[in-house]
């Protein structure tokens, strides 16, 4: 996928994540992460937001995430929410039924 | 006549000059006075026309200890007062003993930078003072000690004061002082002052800072005259919105309910729950609403409690005003409705810190605890408790009372949530260990209950009641499951604070943590 514009998911609630991704043509991924558990799980938090766009196939992203103490589900689907936007996709599969 | 005969006991004044007292009792030197009450009061009294005359005449030198109480919690002035004075008159290298400090003592930063300040003793710190002194702000780490350990350091001459600063909402021209008056309404209160006792018992030197000069004698009073010196008038003691809130609300959290509702379960499961118990709640959210869900296991079975110790609350007010809760033993009144209940109820009493929780005396009202309720930052495996240190090593709390009443109470419950945001509270190894472990004895949380293997008839108690008992292992490993493992906090070798525990050993140490 590619990022055409920039979109944000998420709140500034406790718990929440809120995960702004920007277009950053042939610049590759660039995260910019404020996080209330820096400390303990900004690492963390990176990883998994590159992951999920990894997972995307998105390369090139400038991804700005303020992080209230998220859980890794949460970063995850934000991180994908912001990236359909930013992708101006619809093609997404919510749920998986087995 | 008859030969006196008296043995010559040198304890006992000699029978020379027999009913000739000298010195200010002789003839010529006669120190009666007639005069009225009226004048007398105007013509003596222990105020003093300035903060910096009373401390002048208090023999303050640079080095010495001066201390001040927490009853003003975060809308306290008189810290940031009084050492703005004695920061101007020059004083270098004073210890500041408080029996606890809050965020609104951020000023002290540069009194510790400017040499006014040498070291801190405390039950707690927050706010922006605690971040620069888990920064390294002071060469000499912090001692923190519990309500208890700090009445027995006091009382023992291990922490020798030699001037308190105590703040009193009423105080009469001789020095008579408490946390509220019986003869004026409304004004700022702050109820007990259970840990300013001590200090004006013991320093050397008293010196009471009331914006509220009452009529002779302020009774009931908190402070007798006897254990003061010198008054000064101020303005402003403190914001009342700062020093408490107008009632404690009940939570509607749902986990803290679900958390309250379990702990008052295990109590009244645990052998403890009959007629005429003890108990002890805290102030946080969840052990907070235990009383009510207690309240209603109290109606049903058909007991009452026979005290209630404690920082108190305007839910222990109730009970005891429903005639559920007889007497009420107060240190500290967290609300103002327990500071009026302190007023206006015959059987609230307000108590010492020593009387409260002193190891020295073994009849201290801890020690008559049935059951305590007490909140924590985090509890490991060990059942290890941190009240002190958040889960990124910054200093963000308080010993208070959870080593004293832990160890007292026949049940110590502590309550936390499973993980806090993405934070866990029952982990592995806690950053601080406050509380040790073997003097905790339940843990709940809003994922289950473990209970300590030392009491595993208590947990065999709990089951037979039908509540569902964890292993503290299982509840840490469902922590991890949740948020995962978080990354170990990086700390510098330099110690910024020792950890006491009630007598004077040290518990452990914090460190300076590394940006």
């Amino acid at each position: 996928m590619k990022v055409l514009k920039a979109a944000v998911s998420g709140t500034m609630e406790s718990s929440d994540i809120m995960v702004t991704v920007a277009p950053n043509e042939g610049g590759g991924l660039a995260i910019d992460l404020n996080s209330t558990v820096e400390k303990q799980f900004g690492a963390a938090i990176r990883a998994a937001i590159a992951e999920t766009l990894e997972q995307l196939g998105i390369r090139d992203a400038r991804v700005t995430a303020v992080d209230k103490g998220a859980l890794d589900c949460v970063i995850r689907a934000r991180v994908k929410a912001s990236a359909f936007r930013a992708c101006e996709r619809e093609d997404y599969v919510w749920e998986v039924r087995t | 006549m008859h030969e006196t005969s008296i043995s010559r006991e040198p304890s006992i004044s000699c029978l020379e000059g027999l009913g000739l007292p000298g010195g200010q009792f002789s003839d010529e030197n006669l120190g009666k006075s007639y005069s009225t009450l009226a004048e007398r009061k105007a013509s003596y009294s222990k105020i003093i026309p300035s903060l910096e005359e009373a401390v002048t005449l208090s023999g303050l030198r640079d080095g010495m200890t001066v201390s001040f109480h927490h009853h003003f919690r975060n809308g306290d002035y008189i810290v940031n007062l009084v050492m703005d004075k004695l920061a101007e008159m020059g004083f270098k290298n004073l210890t500041l003993a408080a029996s606890s400090l809050s965020d609104c003592h951020a000023p002290l930063i540069r009194h510790i930078q400017s040499g006014v300040i040498r070291r801190i003793e405390t039950s707690g710190l927050r706010g922006s003072l605690a971040d620069a002194i888990s920064n390294g702000l002071m060469e000499t780490p912090v001692v923190f000690r519990s309500h208890g350990g700090r009445a027995r350091a006091i009382e023992s001459g291990e922490l020798p004061i030699d001037v308190a600063f105590l703040g009193a909402p009423s105080c009469d021209p001789y020095g008579n002082a408490n946390g509220y008056s019986r003869d004026v309404d409304g004004g700022v209160m702050c109820g007990s002052m259970g840990y300013a006792k001590c200090d004006a018992q013991h320093a050397a030197r008293t010196i009471i800072l009331t914006n509220h000069i009452v009529q002779y004698p302020n009774a009931p009073f908190g402070i007798p005259s006897t254990d003061v010196d010198y008054i000064v008038e101020v303005p402003n003691i403190g914001d009342p919105a700062g020093i408490m809130s107008g009632a404690t609300r009940f939570t509607k959290n749902p986990k803290e309910l679900t958390i309250a509702e379990s702990a008052a379960n295990v109590i009244a499961a645990s052998g403890v729950f009959e007629d005429g118990f003890s108990i002890q709640m805290g102030s946080g959210g969840a052990s907070l609403a235990v009383a009510r869900f207690l309240r209603e296991k109290m109606l049903a079975k058909g007991i009452t409690a026979s005290f209630a110790l404690g920082g108190i609350t305007g839910s222990i007010v109730d009970l005891h005003e429903e005639g559920l809760v007889k007497k009420i033993l107060d240190v500290q009144s967290f609300d103002l409705r327990a500071a009026e209940s302190l007023k206006n109820n015959r059987f609230h009493q307000q108590i010492s810190a020593s009387y409260y929780a002193s190891p020295a005396d073994p009849g201290c009202a801890v020690n008559l605890l049935d059951a305590v309720v007490l909140s924590a930052l985090e509890v490991d495996t060990n059942f290890d408790v941190n009240v002190l240190t958040g889960s990124d090593g910054v200093i963000r709390g308080a010993i208070g009372g959870h080593p004293d009443t832990a160890y007292g109470a026949a049940l110590a419950i502590v309550v936390c949530p499973l993980v806090r945001g993405r934070i866990p509270c029952v982990v592995e190894k806690v950053n601080t260990v406050v509380t040790p472990g073997k003097t905790v004895d339940v843990i709940v949380t809003d994922y289950g209950i473990a209970v300590n293997p030392r009491r595993y008839k208590l947990r065999r108690r709990l089951m037979d009641a039908g509540i569902a008992v964890s292993t503290i292992e299982e509840l840490q490993q469902k922590a991890q499951r949740i948020v995962g493992i978080p990354a170990p906090i990086a700390y510098r070798d330099t110690v910024v604070g020792v950890v006491t525990y009630r007598d004077g050993s040290v518990m452990d140490l914090i460190r300076q943590v590394r940006d």
